[in-house]
């Protein structure tokens, strides 16, 4: 104690208080709004809980049905299938515009601008302008396959459409993960591509052993940023389309929320929120160990 | 992409046909991004185009882009209809509580990681980065049954006081990678002068930190203005509905517009788009005002993450 006491009368035992006032209030916030809710809801998977008559313990009875239940499934393959083509998708779009745009072009500035704004659009009136776009009478969308000579498409009543609806929807807003690109693109020293010139490396050839492999580091975070996304996407399911048609659009989080606070199931919910977390982590390690390794760092200098 | 080298032949050769499929490429990769733009614009023409039609005119097809009468009404039907006012000032309290809130406790955490040593400090970083990687999802529903147990449901407390801790991990991790790149000389002289690490955080640092700071309160606006999920959670009472609440609920009560039901029950796609574009606007305006710190805080996120 008393030794302590003369260390944290030192310069280090002084600093170390003083680092701990700084980084207090995290400390603080961790515990109290991170630790305990995690704590919390891994108990409450184990309970039945409505909120209202006290909570039962029922071990594994959570997770037994939740495997047993048909909407889990569906919103699972639902939730699957929307990253699974989202992501891949408009990443490459994303990549391909931000290579377009790096190659100095005129008006750069405006083309990154316009092509960034609609990822900025608030969630709720994003969801509201698709809504309306995706309208089947007299939707911007139909008007456009109407002009083309098509026929109109029940986007959003038809269970087959309203989930290339929402990857439709989703690829608008790509212009973040395109910001990112860019300003990686622009990183990328000249005298790598003078190299491969000299070596005479065609546009090709530099896209694939230049650009490509000093690109993967952001490539890789895009990819996992836009997978914990996509997992947890649940505003355009919640105000488009509810869920419907037939469940097939009822998003992993949707089902999850309206089992917490519709059905008041809360144990069941926190039963759902585990397995999420599991497959968001499992997915991000794997993608981790599979690409991980591949992934080109620059030497730290 | 542009240039083609064709290393066998001379240079002289070569640079003539860099030169003229330089300008053939650089039209079409100008052509293709054009294209791309006016896809990308498109939607939010169709906002304003519609939000500015006769009711009627909303429901032709196919529809006209410009709108013919102008009707600048929708506005003030759709901004007075619901108390549009009410939604506002709550939207604006919630952020200006975020902004206060996060740029000073994110700050104050971040320089206790950047600029200062001590034991378990690397441990508690390895935490903040921790805490950015667990998805929101898991903490909803324990959350909504603190908040629920602390009596805070249907108040503004769930979506403000959590963030004068520490501010949120993205927001530490932001602000300390910019503080460590301000050269410790500055502080030392200020240690010389009696400076303690509190007067150097507040008269130094703070000062000199301005452009991350500005980045960091961009995304706080963006977070607190277009959050969702949070208010839809915790406030019930039409008195405290946020704009994006006041929104969804608008849409619910002028139909779902799902399935058209003719005249009678059609939804007033017109108000809805006015009220989207309000609420879209302020968030266009700041972007503009801002742009350089929305690049350069996307950047420092993606590439330095």
């Amino acid at each position: 104690m008393k030794r302590l006491i003369r260390w944290l009368k030192k310069p280090a035992g002084r600093r170390t208080i003083v680092g701990y006032i700084f980084i207090g209030p995290f400390i603080l916030g961790f515990i109290i709004w991170f630790l305990i809710p995690a704590l919390t809801s891994l108990w409450m998977a184990f309970q039945e809980w409505n909120m209202i008559v006290p909570p039962k313990f029922i071990a594994l009875d959570n997770f037994k049905n939740l495997f047993k239940d048909k909407l889990f499934w569906q919103s699972l393959k639902v939730t699957t299938t929307y990253t699974a083509i989202s992501v891949p998708l408009s990443l490459t779009l994303a990549f391909i515009i931000a290579l377009l745009m790096n190659t100095k072009v005129r008006g750069i500035e405006v083309f990154r601008t316009i092509y960034y704004m609609p990822s900025i659009v608030p969630a709720v009136a994003n969801a509201v302008l698709w809504a309306w776009i995706l309208n089947s009478e007299f939707g911007l969308l139909n008007a456009f396959l109407h002009a083309i000579g098509l026929p109109k498409i029940l986007w959003l009543q038809e269970p087959k459409w309203a989930l290339p609806a929402m990857i439709l929807m989703s690829l608008w807003g790509l212009g973040g993960s395109m910001v990112i690109y860019l300003a990686g693109l622009q990183g990328i020293p000249n005298e790598f591509y003078e190299a491969a010139e000299i070596d005479g490396a065609g546009s090709w050839a530099k896209l694939w052993h230049v650009t490509i492999p000093l690109m993967s580091p952001v490539i890789f975070f895009n990819f996992v940023m836009g997978i914990i996304g996509t997992f947890q996407v649940f505003t355009a399911g919640y105000l488009i389309t509810n869920g419907g048609p037939q469940n097939a659009t009822l998003f992993y989080v949707l089902y999850l929320y309206r089992n917490a606070f519709q059905y008041l199931r809360m144990g069941y919910a926190a039963a759902l929120a585990w397995v999420l977390a599991l497959i968001i982590m499992g997915l991000t390690a794997f993608i981790f160990r599979g690409l991980g390794g591949r992934v080109y760092y620059e030497q730290a200098g | 992409m542009t240039t083609v080298s064709v290393s066998a032949k001379p240079s002289v050769v070569r640079r003539r046909v860099k030169f003229t499929r330089g300008w053939f490429s650089r039209v079409v990769v100008w052509t293709i991004l054009l294209v791309g733009s006016v896809i990308m614009l498109f939607p939010l023409i169709w906002m304003v185009s519609s939000s500015l039609k006769l009711e009627q005119r909303v429901f032709m097809f196919p529809p006209q882009l410009i709108p013919n009468p102008v009707r600048f009404q929708n506005y003030v039907e759709a901004l007075t209809y619901k108390p549009f006012p009410v939604y506002l000032r709550n939207t604006v309290f919630i952020v200006v509580m975020n902004e206060l809130a996060i740029v000073l406790a994110a700050s104050f955490c971040a320089y206790g990681f950047a600029r200062i040593r001590f034991p378990g400090r690397d441990f508690w970083f390895s935490t903040v980065l921790f805490t950015m990687m667990v998805p929101y999802v898991v903490m909803m529903v324990p959350q909504f049954v603190m908040f629920k147990r602390l009596n805070w449901i249907d108040t503004f407390l769930p979506l403000t006081v959590p963030y004068f801790f520490g501010g949120g991990g993205f927001n530490i991790f932001l602000l300390r990678q910019f503080f460590r790149t301000i050269p410790e000389e500055l502080a030392d002289a200020a240690r010389i002068d009696g400076c303690n690490e509190f007067t150097i955080y507040a008269r130094i640092i703070m000062p000199l930190a301005k452009p991350a700071l500005i980045t960091v309160a961009i995304f706080t606006f963006l977070n607190a203005w277009n959050d969702f999920m949070g208010p839809l959670l915790y406030l019930n009472s039409p008195e405290r509905f946020t704009l994006a609440i006041g929104l969804a609920n608008f849409r619910a009560s002028f139909g779902s517009g799902l399935v058209s039901t003719g005249a009678g029950g059609r939804s007033r796609w017109d108000l809805l788009m006015a009220f989207a574009t309000a609420m879209t606007v302020p968030v266009l305006v700041v972007f503009f005002l801002a742009q350089r710190y929305f690049v350069q805080g996307v950047v420092m996120t993606g590439l330095k993450g």
